[in-house]
């Protein structure tokens, strides 16, 4: 069955389905990591001490973490792109080097996850530590739906190219705005947990 | 123009495939058809409601008869639960718990929103499906999920959640297994809403038929509109505390756990530095607007049957959805007045008393406007119409009763009491149930092609009306003497108790009155599938535009591509030959003033 607007913008509301969809799915992610900003706001306010983000955690690595994930977005912006300009190849090519990225960004947070762990800081050592892991842990796992769903993209989903350009466009634009939501989240954890 | 001829393919296709015979699993479990789905969850739906309502009801033996015996299944519960048929206060608290997670996640939001919300929205705004079909069978399968992890946490040692279903903090922290199954379970369903909302959202949004603009919008869209920004827009942080709460349990983080607890006379192994009022901030950030969820669909649907049962257009319209939307984004900032209790400071307490108090008025608008719309009309008595008819008083009893509870003062003695039980099952109850009840004989005959029977659907409301106010009237009562609720021994062992603990027992009769009550539903569901009168495409003389479709609509709805030429409620308009106009008629006269 063809549902319409599923490609083609509706004329009086000028978007399509699904550049809509992902828009208030971002919507109701706002309101998941603003419970969680806000309860860091909350403990930290009534917290008798707090450290400071730098004193416990390796700012250059979460700085070049940062420098990845911008990188990963700017690589993703590339790669829809190159789909507008008609070039599978250059897609590709940009889709691998943001997952590839993600990836990297993946491991440095592993090593950065292990080192807390060797010198004994855990989430349930301290209300700072517990929001530090819990934040970073379900960005992670955004990280990893991310990689998913754009390797589909790169590997078996990017077979719709051949058959409809326009549609696999528009899922290429809404990962895109999906990933840059994530990174997003990323540059106000960044400065709270490390930084501040 | 394109989109009309993609529809028209869409159609001509689905001509063709009809007689394509699709398996027993695509067709009815794993359908992308959203009124397969609306069925999926309205009947799954209905099942939980009677679950959760089996649960109530062993408890109000316990409330009644503290002690004694339960007759009938009282052997079937097992030793932990309650030996020799004795029910243990363990068991109660789980009952409880589960009683109102139950009828609010797994009963009440599913029918309401996914059940009505997927029959009945896109067919009243023309379209040929939901906007992501795969998505809404997704959503489906992760509420049926959410609610088996629930109802499998009865059988892990220790049993079910048993610290209500508000969960409070530290004692959830503390609790057996069941809580965290519990949490599981939430995060099932609240994935399942999120998926859905959204998918409403796009579907009214996007795929209107032409001609229907928002302000010709059905009512009871415009309700699952807002509901759905408030499903999105709520939830998303009951989820973050339910990971915070996980963390708490299952990792040792002290988000909910102050420094220096004592737990059964040792100090607890926390570290300390949380505080359990943001558990309950951010819990009751989703179930105020929660409470919107419940009601909005229920008002939707009442507003229908009262336009079509009055003969007349709903009386003020844009007032309605005026309010509606203020309703909407109001119960997003009142959500503390479930915590004046808690020693969050006079402060919070006055800002949230002040808005609750503001909130309380587009409730009245919408109300008054309902109560309006009767007045001067040639009513026809039909079955929907009386479950309609009842929504207007039980709203408004289960509305003027909270405002005592929504100013901080009098809440001091109220919190916490049989009033509040009252309170808020007349609003959810004999309110959002009875509404939902109307709604499933309006479009019973829509669903299926065959109309409900009327004496079996007349014995059930009339039963059903009396039954639920005996259940929940008293319980104002007893409150107001300072009853307290959650005692698994009904109140006995307080002294001051004793004068209204003769209530208990009309209450528990009533409730199984209403339960028996619902046999006659039950009867008249399953008979009406099979032998119901054949009834025509619009059997109720109605307007919107899910009557133009056939009954039942095939894969893709529509026969013809629908098109808006009025607005939704063109009842009795001056010179027309019959006293309704359908949205879709491109001729007759109309109501709406001439555009410009």
């Amino acid at each position: 069955m063809d549902i319409p607007y599923t490609v083609a913008e509706r004329p009086d509301t000028g978007v399509n389905n699904v550049k809509l969809g992902i828009w208030l799915f971002l919507a109701s992610e706002v309101m998941l990591f603003g419970g969680l900003f806000s309860t860091y706001v909350l403990l930290r306010l009534m917290a008798v001490e707090w450290p400071f983000g730098s004193d416990v955690l390796n700012v250059p690595m979460g700085t070049f973490n940062t420098a990845v994930l911008i990188g990963s977005s700017v690589t993703m912006v590339f790669a829809y792109a190159s789909l507008k300009m008609d070039d599978l190849a250059r897609f590709k090519k940009f889709m691998a080097m943001t997952i590839g990225l993600s990836l990297v960004f993946m491991v440095v947070k592993g090593f950065e996850y292990s080192h807390e762990f060797d010198i004994g800081n855990f989430p349930s050592t301290s209300t700072y530590l517990a929001i530090y892991f819990t934040m970073t842990g379900l960005h992670a796992l955004h990280i990893i739906g991310g990689i998913i769903v754009n390797s589909y993209f790169l590997g078996p989903g990017s077979k719709m190219w051949e058959t409809n350009k326009a549609q696999f466009t528009n899922r290429i634009e809404a990962a895109g705005l999906y990933w840059h939501f994530v990174d997003l989240v990323w540059i106000f954890l960044f400065p709270i947990l490390y930084l501040l | 123009m394109s989109d009309v001829t993609t529809t028209e393919q869409a159609v001509d296709a689905e001509h063709g495939h009809e007689h394509e015979e699709l398996s027993f699993w695509r067709q009815y479990m794993f359908s992308l058809d959203h009124k397969v789905i609306g069925i999926q969850y309205a009947v799954t739906g209905l099942l939980f409601l009677l679950f959760g309502f089996g649960l109530m009801m062993i408890m109000r033996w316990q409330i009644a008869y503290p002690f004694q015996p339960i007759p009938l299944i009282g052997g079937l519960l097992g030793e932990s639960r309650a030996p020799g048929g004795v029910m243990l206060p363990e068991f109660y608290n789980q009952l409880g718990a589960m009683h109102g997670t139950i009828m609010v996640f797994l009963g009440v939001v599913p029918l309401a929103v996914g059940g009505f919300g997927n029959f009945v929205v896109p067919l009243q705004i023309g379209a040929p499906d939901m906007a992501f079909p795969k998505l809404n069978m997704m959503s489906y399968w992760a509420f049926f999920l959410g609610g088996v992890v629930m109802i499998s946490s009865f059988f892990v040692p220790g049993g079910a959640a048993n610290s209500g279903w508000t969960s409070y903090a530290p004692l959830s922290v503390f609790a057996t297994t069941g809580q965290t199954i519990w949490l599981i379970g939430m995060i099932f369903l609240i994935t399942s809403s999120l998926l859905g909302a959204l998918n409403f959202l796009v579907t009214i949004i996007q795929l209107r038929a032409p001609g229907l603009s928002f302000m010709r919008l059905p009512f009871f869209v415009w309700a699952q509109l807002v509901t759905g920004f408030l499903l999105l827009l709520a939830f998303p942080p009951l989820e973050a505390a339910g990971v915070l709460q996980l963390m708490d349990r299952v990792v040792g983080t002290s988000f909910f756990m102050p420094s220096g607890l004592v737990y059964a006379d040792a100090p607890a192994d926390f570290s300390g530095g949380g505080t359990p009022l943001l558990w309950q901030h951010l819990f009751w950030f989703l179930a105020h607007p929660e409470v919107y969820v419940l009601i909005l669909p229920a008002m939707g649907i009442v507003t229908e049957i009262l336009a079509n049962n009055t003969r007349k257009p709903i009386w003020g319209y844009r007032v309605l959805i005026a309010s509606l939307i203020f309703l909407g984004f109001m119960s997003f900032i009142v959500w503390a007045h479930h915590m004046f209790m808690t020693g969050m400071g006079t402060t919070m307490s006055s800002f949230f008393q002040t808005t609750t108090m503001i909130i309380s008025i587009p409730s009245v608008v919408i109300l008054s406007a309902m109560f309006l719309t009767l007045y001067g009309a040639s009513i026809r008595f039909t079955t929907p119409m009386l479950f309609a008819l009842a929504f207007i008083p039980m709203f408004g009893i289960g509305g003027l009763t909270g405002l005592p509870l929504g100013l901080a003062a009098p809440d001091i003695h109220l919190h916490d009491t049989y009033y509040v039980i009252g309170h808020f099952h007349y609003v959810v109850a004999p309110g959002t149930l009875l509404a939902l009840f109307g709604g499933i004989y309006y479009w019973f005959p829509k669903a299926t092609g065959r109309m409900m029977g009327d004496l079996l659907g007349k014995i059930h409301f009339w039963g059903s009306f009396i039954a639920i106010n005996v259940v929940f009237m008293p319980m104002f009562i007893q409150g107001l003497s300072g009853m307290n609720r959650r005692m698994a021994d009904g109140g006995t062992q307080y002294t001051m108790n004793q004068d209204v603990l003769v209530w208990n027992t009309v209450i528990s009769w009533g409730a199984w009155a209403l339960a028996f009550f619902q046999i006659f539903f039950i009867i008249n569901f399953f008979w009406s599938i099979k032998k119901g009168r054949k009834a025509s495409n619009n059997p109720w003389n109605a307007t919107t535009l899910e009557w133009q479709a056939p009954s039942p609509p095939p894969h893709g709805n529509f026969l013809t591509p629908p098109q808006a030429h009025r607005g939704p409620y063109e009842y009795s308009v001056p010179g027309a030959q019959t006293d309704f106009v359908m949205q879709g008629d491109a001729d007759g006269p109309t109501t709406e003033p001439a555009k410009v």
